[in-house]
């Protein structure tokens, strides 16, 4: 957990609009990741999802990333060219993403876009690349990988397409894996089965894990360590298991507003929210 | 286990079945199609306030004569009866005598088909070769200059009507630098009709017969007409492919693409116009169609024989039997097309097969 994989230092993601005005979806978020599960827990708009996009540089335009550094080991992905990036990609950082049904290709079998990003980073042969698809099916516990390989997205479930995405950015080997709200869009029964499987693998492989989501019992059980974003900043971090003390009022208010089975409450606590939150300097999330 | 080999083997023996179905109810269609184009056409061309009669006689025949012809061509019998005996006959392949050319309909669309099908199949070429790339770049470059100047190129090509644009293109590269062949059709009138008609088009008759001076006459003769309904067939597909890639762009899996590591010309080319050639099949086969129907104007310009001008001609004449044969052939086409882009659907949508 020493080892420092990535590095984000003072991160800004800024949004011209057509208006003249600047949207600031991120501001100055620093951290670092080691072999971890880190979790990055914030309401929408809070800008979780745009520091992961921002770290494989896949901000859109009109959207600009700033940053002091994104160290990843000793290579600063800000300065490097577009073709050295894209080795970076699905190679060593790679990306899961919320909803299978809209994120595979629905033209294409899962098989195919599993040995595209294979051997896209490994130049393996055709032959070679099928027997990893089939692996990586495999590791993701789908029970027949043979036939699961020539289907084509809109024919499996969302819990089984969230699986296939996962075999398909982990069969290159990264190092770092972003998940996006990986579970959000699945039911809440398949949605611990996927976990488990992201966890057995991240740690099978020592990877470093960030994983974006506004469920915050979720992160606080499955994590590491935690960021809590606020309207494009970090409010506050902590170990996860010490979630249940943290200070920020932010914190405390989402934490009371959960509802909880052993202390049952006529009425959940509101958020009210202080403007104060907004201007406050991040905190850096550094290990 | 046992569930899943079960659902394998429903899986095979029900596409057979469906597609059995599938094919059934398509005949269908195309039978009930048919019969409604013919009979509005028949009804159209019975009501129109024009004599089949003294359009076969002359205006100076006499009495008798106009008489005989007209019982000859069964207009004495109802309507009903008329409609009955010109199905018959459609069904049987007889589509009438052309009164224009005294030859039957049949042999007469037998010759000009082709040379429609000839011009329409390699301006639509032309249209998908050139309007697809321009369309897919105009898109990725959404709002800057390449975007800008395929826009505004289609839009000229979209607005200028077409026999300005075949004027024009006469004046420049026929007039001016003749690189091109004379207006006089297919081929220079001095090799007309040597090659033998095998399949009615002359490049791939003369190719056929091994004449390549008659070849290439028949390719300068052919480039013109064809790169101006070309033209006009690329505005319409680049705009579209324009519009289908803007919005596939937008969409996550090739943010899954890009995640990936793979280059922009892979995520462009492998996942989104992969996408995008299902809904432009559509667009592709409306285009062609609206070419075979024969462009009455760039034929006349051209002087070249297609189906647009002879059904122009008949339609002048009163010529019904060829008007009517004319249209069925058409619909034909139309009818064609739409159950070609459908299976080419279902081959590029795995969502449509199922």
């Amino acid at each position: 957990m020493t080892e420092e994989l990535l590095r984000v230092e003072d991160l800004w993601v800024r949004f011209p609009t057509p208006s003249g005005k600047v949207v600031e979806a991120v501001r100055g978020v620093s951290f670092s990741l080691g072999r971890e599960r880190l979790g990055i827990v914030g309401e929408s708009g809070s800008g979780k999802s745009m520091t992961g996009r921002s770290i494989l540089r896949l901000v859109r335009p009109p959207g600009q990333v700033q940053a002091k550094r994104i160290m990843f080991h000793d290579q600063d992905l800000l300065t490097l060219s577009e073709r050295k990036m894209r080795q970076v990609r699905g190679n060593r950082i790679s990306m899961v993403m919320q909803d299978p049904k809209f994120s595979l290709n629905p033209v294409m079998t899962v098989g195919r876009q599993i040995a595209e990003a294979y051997r896209l980073h490994t130049g393996a042969s055709r032959r070679e690349a099928k027997r990893a698809t089939l692996e990586m099916l495999e590791a993701v516990q789908i029970r027949d990988p043979e036939r699961v390989r020539d289907l084509y997205p809109h024919e499996v479930s969302g819990g089984m397409g969230q699986r296939i995405m996962i075999a398909m950015m982990l069969a290159p080997d990264p190092e770092i894996l972003i998940a996006d709200e990986p579970t959000s869009a699945l039911d809440v029964t398949v949605q611990t089965s996927v976990l488990r499987i992201i966890d057995r693998l991240v740690k099978e492989r020592g990877m470093g894990l960030i994983f974006i989501s506004h469920d915050l019992n979720l992160v606080a059980t499955f994590c590491d360590r935690i960021l809590i974003m606020y309207a494009g900043r970090v409010v506050e971090t902590c170990e996860a298991s010490r979630l249940h003390e943290a200070k920020h009022p932010y914190t405390r208010g989402l934490l009371n507003a959960l509802p909880r089975l052993d202390e049952p409450k006529a009425a959940l606590e509101a958020m009210t929210r202080d403007p104060a939150w907004t201007e406050a300097p991040s905190v850096d999330g550094y290990l | 286990m046992t569930d899943t080999t079960a659902a394998a083997g429903r899986r095979r023996t029900a596409p057979l079945v469906r597609r059995g179905a599938a094919l059934l109810s398509t005949l269908g269609v195309i039978a009930v199609t048919m019969f409604g184009l013919i009979f509005v056409t028949f009804i159209i061309g019975r009501v129109m306030p024009v004599d089949p009669v003294l359009a076969v006689v002359g205006e100076r025949a006499s009495k008798e004569i106009y008489d005989r012809v007209y019982f000859e061509m069964g207009l004495d019998k109802s309507l009903v009866e008329q409609f009955w005996i010109y199905l018959t006959d459609v069904l049987t392949g007889n589509f009438g005598t052309s009164t224009l050319t005294a030859r039957p309909v049949v042999e007469d669309i037998a010759r000009v088909f082709p040379a429609t099908l000839e011009l329409a199949t390699i301006g639509v070429i032309i249209g998908i070769v050139f309007g697809v790339p321009m369309g897919v770049t105009a898109a990725v470059y959404q709002g800057r200059w390449p975007d800008h100047v395929v826009r505004l190129f289609g839009l000229f090509g979209y607005s200028m009507p077409i026999f300005w644009l075949a004027l024009m293109g006469l004046i420049i590269f026929y007039g001016n630098l003749d690189w091109v062949g004379a207006p006089t059709g297919r081929v220079d009138v001095f090799y007309q009709d040597i090659v033998p008609p095998v399949t009615g088009m002359i490049l791939i008759d003369s190719a056929i017969a091994g004449d390549w001076t008659i070849f290439w006459n028949a390719v300068s003769h052919v480039v013109l007409p064809a790169a101006i309904l070309g033209y006009y067939s690329l505005a319409y597909i680049s705009r579209m492919t324009r519009s289908f890639m803007i919005e596939e762009l937008s969409k996550e899996y090739v943010t899954t693409a890009r995640v990936k590591g793979l280059s922009e010309r892979a995520v462009i080319w492998r996942h989104a116009v992969g996408n995008v050639s299902v809904p432009l099949i559509t667009v592709i086969a409306l285009s062609y169609a609206n070419l075979l129907e024969g462009s009455v104007l760039t034929e006349t310009i051209f002087s070249w024989p297609g189906l647009g001008q002879y059904i122009t001609n008949a339609l002048l004449n009163a010529d019904m039997a060829a008007v009517l044969g004319g249209t069925v052939v058409v619909g034909l086409t139309f009818v064609g097309l739409n159950m070609l882009s459908d299976v080419l659907y279902r081959v590029l949508d795995p969502r449509a097969r199922s």
